[in-house]
């Protein structure tokens, strides 16, 4: 019993991180209909700012606020030199500019940092575990799934009952009319792109100690990522939360689970052979399927 | 049918039979300088090149931009390792057997993916073909992780493939073939379908054309092109590995097919040329410039890569192929 809760957890807790990545990249895709592949690079830069700077101040709480606030200025100085260029442009090239940023960004990484993975340290208060249903789980694990819970709770209400909340989803159904009504799109845009950006730093600095930092430690996750928006349904908030959470589980339970179901109906060299290529690939399937047979994803966003 | 004497009497055919000439004498050019290892170099082009203009069948012709076609090249090197592992060596039975699995694989893909569009299209490629490289590398018994080494190269009846000369005139060979075959598709009833697809599927549909089987021919048509380059590449390296199905081979075949010419018959034979001669340049980059800038390229170059790859995207609009036409037309 007590592996199945502490397995579902860490399933929570890993589609805790990819909700904070889904929720930025899913709303600059819905309003600016701009699909960024660098989201994984920003991730990366702030695990980044947030180990470095939490070896150099031994805090936590500064840590945090150097990755979030790193990965918010990276992106808007990249909205400012690449992406405002691209806007109008094609799918096509923006993911191609996009997956220039990537190369860039992992080869930056390995110049300032070094190719191996550098230590992220986990603060202090969070070091121990919580005993849950009679089970000790790493509190750590918890804060990372409070933090991403607060982040819904607060993007739910930003997005259904603010002003500002009102123009972003006014600029997703209809940019222009927005913009004639005198909503200022541009610099809408701009915020949005960095509070994404700012977003999937956060997911960076809690990724950081329970993953290694690396170069290219963003691009696993963002394919992930990509599933997740996927799955629940381009441009929805909602529906990244509720994929982002299935996803979760159901990778983290599937690597565990399905080479145990397999040894216990095959024989145990197949069993060994296709029990952690058939676990690692559950979400893609589980993405198959959904999309064949609902192409609009699980929460389809409704304009109008 | 078009006659051979007819393209050769134009000034694009004058420069396409050129080039041909000089593709020709290649390997005679390269002994004389002593360097046959360009001669491996360029059948690396003309291979990653085949995949692009294979990716370019859907991307360029039918509008379809598929992030994942690595899978297939994957496909293409996976059954020659697994075959000659399993002791078959017959190329033609390789080839064959990769194009079995290769149609079955990308049909099914494909009916899948071809239920989107968009921006969900490219990511659902992008997952397909992941989810391919984790089967690969879950497959211990062939390498997993750090792929196999195949022991020879596929066998072709008293043709020795062995020699690195005579496998580069099998893949041109090979490559002049497709290209032609690509070539007459363009010009094609099923060419303009997938075209006109292209432009504005709804008016194709409302014309009485079912737009999603004229799509998922060409989405196979273009996963089988890259299927021969996976075929080929793994039997030019002696080698099969993951990394063939990493998500940055979809990325660079898109890159080589803008940076060639979208939707042009040689565009990204020309594109996977510029792209892998600048890596290769940038990563031995020889040019002694002061204050280890010249050392700093060399161990960084992807750093430079990355950077012209974002200014291809934003710059480039008809590639090399149309910048040429372009100059033709001026001149």
């Amino acid at each position: 019993m007590s592996l199945v809760l502490t397995q579902l957890l860490n399933g929570i807790q890993l589609g805790s991180l990819l909700f904070l990545l889904s929720a930025g990249l899913t709303l600059v895709f819905g309003i600016m209909n701009f699909i960024n592949l660098m989201h994984g690079s920003l991730f990366m830069m702030g695990a980044y700012f947030a180990a470095s700077t939490f070896s150099a101040t031994g805090s936590f709480f500064i840590a945090m606020l150097a990755g979030i606030g790193g990965a918010a200025l990276l992106g808007v100085v990249v909205e400012r030199l690449v992406v405002a260029h691209m806007y109008e442009r094609s799918h096509l090239h923006q993911v191609l500019v996009t997956f220039g940023l990537v190369l860039f960004f992992n080869e930056l990484a390995r110049i300032f940092w070094g190719p191996t993975s550098i230590h992220a340290g986990s603060p202090g208060a969070f070091s121990g575990s919580v005993e849950i249903f009679g089970s000790p789980y790493p509190s750590y694990r918890i804060l990372i799934i409070t933090l991403s819970l607060g982040v819904a709770a607060g993007l739910y209400f930003f997005i259904r009952h603010t002003r500002l909340g009102m123009l972003v989803r006014a600029s997703a159904s209809r940019s222009d009319i927005a913009s004639a009504l005198g909503v200022n799109v541009v610099m809408l845009k701009r915020c949005l792109f960095a509070f994404g950006a700012a977003l999937a730093g956060l997911a960076g600095v809690m990724a950081g100690p329970i993953t290694s930092v690396q170069p290219g430690m963003g691009e696993p996750i963002l394919i992930m990522t990509l599933v997740v928006i996927v799955t629940g349904g381009i441009g929805s908030v909602r529906g990244a939360f509720f994929s982002a959470m299935v996803i979760g589980i159901a990778d983290t339970v599937g690597r565990i689970y399905i080479p145990m179901l397999l040894r216990a109906t095959f024989e145990r060299s197949t069993a060994q052979a296709i029990g952690p290529a058939l676990a690692s690939i559950m979400i893609y399937l589980l993405m198959a399927c959904v999309l064949a047979l609902r192409p609009q994803g699980l929460f389809p966003v409704r304009h109008g | 049918m078009v006659d051979p004497m007819s393209l050769i009497n134009t000034r694009r055919g004058w420069t396409g039979f050129s080039v041909l000439v000089l593709f020709a004498l290649f390997p005679f050019l390269a002994d004389l300088a002593g360097e046959a290892y360009y001669v491996t170099f360029l059948t690396r082009v003309l291979i990653i090149g085949l995949a692009a203009v294979g990716l370019n069948v859907a991307l360029g012709y039918a509008g379809m931009v598929s992030f994942g076609h690595s899978l297939y090249l994957g496909v293409g090197a996976y059954t020659v390792a697994i075959l000659s592992d399993l002791g078959i060596t017959n190329a033609v039975l390789h080839l064959s057997i990769a194009l079995c699995a290769g149609i079955v694989i990308s049909a099914l893909v494909g009916l899948v993916c071809l239920r989107t569009t968009g921006v969900a299209f490219i990511m659902i490629t992008l997952a397909f073909a992941q989810m391919f490289y984790y089967v690969v590398v879950g497959l211990r018994q062939y390498g997993g992780d750090d792929g196999m080494s195949l022991s020879a190269r596929s066998t072709l009846g008293s043709i020795s493939l062995e020699n690195n000369n005579v496998f580069y005139y099998v893949c041109l060979m090979i490559v002049a073939l497709i290209l032609w075959g690509v070539h007459r598709m363009s010009r094609s009833r099923f060419g303009s379908v997938i075209r006109g697809c292209k432009l504005n599927e709804r008016r194709m549909a409302a014309l009485g054309f079912a737009t999603l089987r004229y799509k998922l021919l060409a989405y196979i048509f273009s996963a089988q092109i890259c299927v021969v380059a996976g075929f080929l590449l793994a039997n030019l390296a002696k080698f099969s590995s993951p990394s063939y199905l990493q998500w940055s081979m979809s990325g660079e075949l898109i890159v080589m097919v803008v940076l060639g010419g979208i939707g042009t018959v040689f565009g990204p034979i020309l594109g996977a040329m510029s792209l892998l001669l600048l890596e290769e340049v940038l990563a031995n980059f020889g040019l002694p410039i002061p204050f280890g800038v010249g050392k700093f390229i060399q161990s960084h170059w992807m750093l430079l890569i990355g950077l012209f790859i974002v200014i291809t995207g934003i710059r480039v609009k008809d590639g090399l192929a149309g910048f040429m036409n372009h100059r033709k037309r001026v001149s």
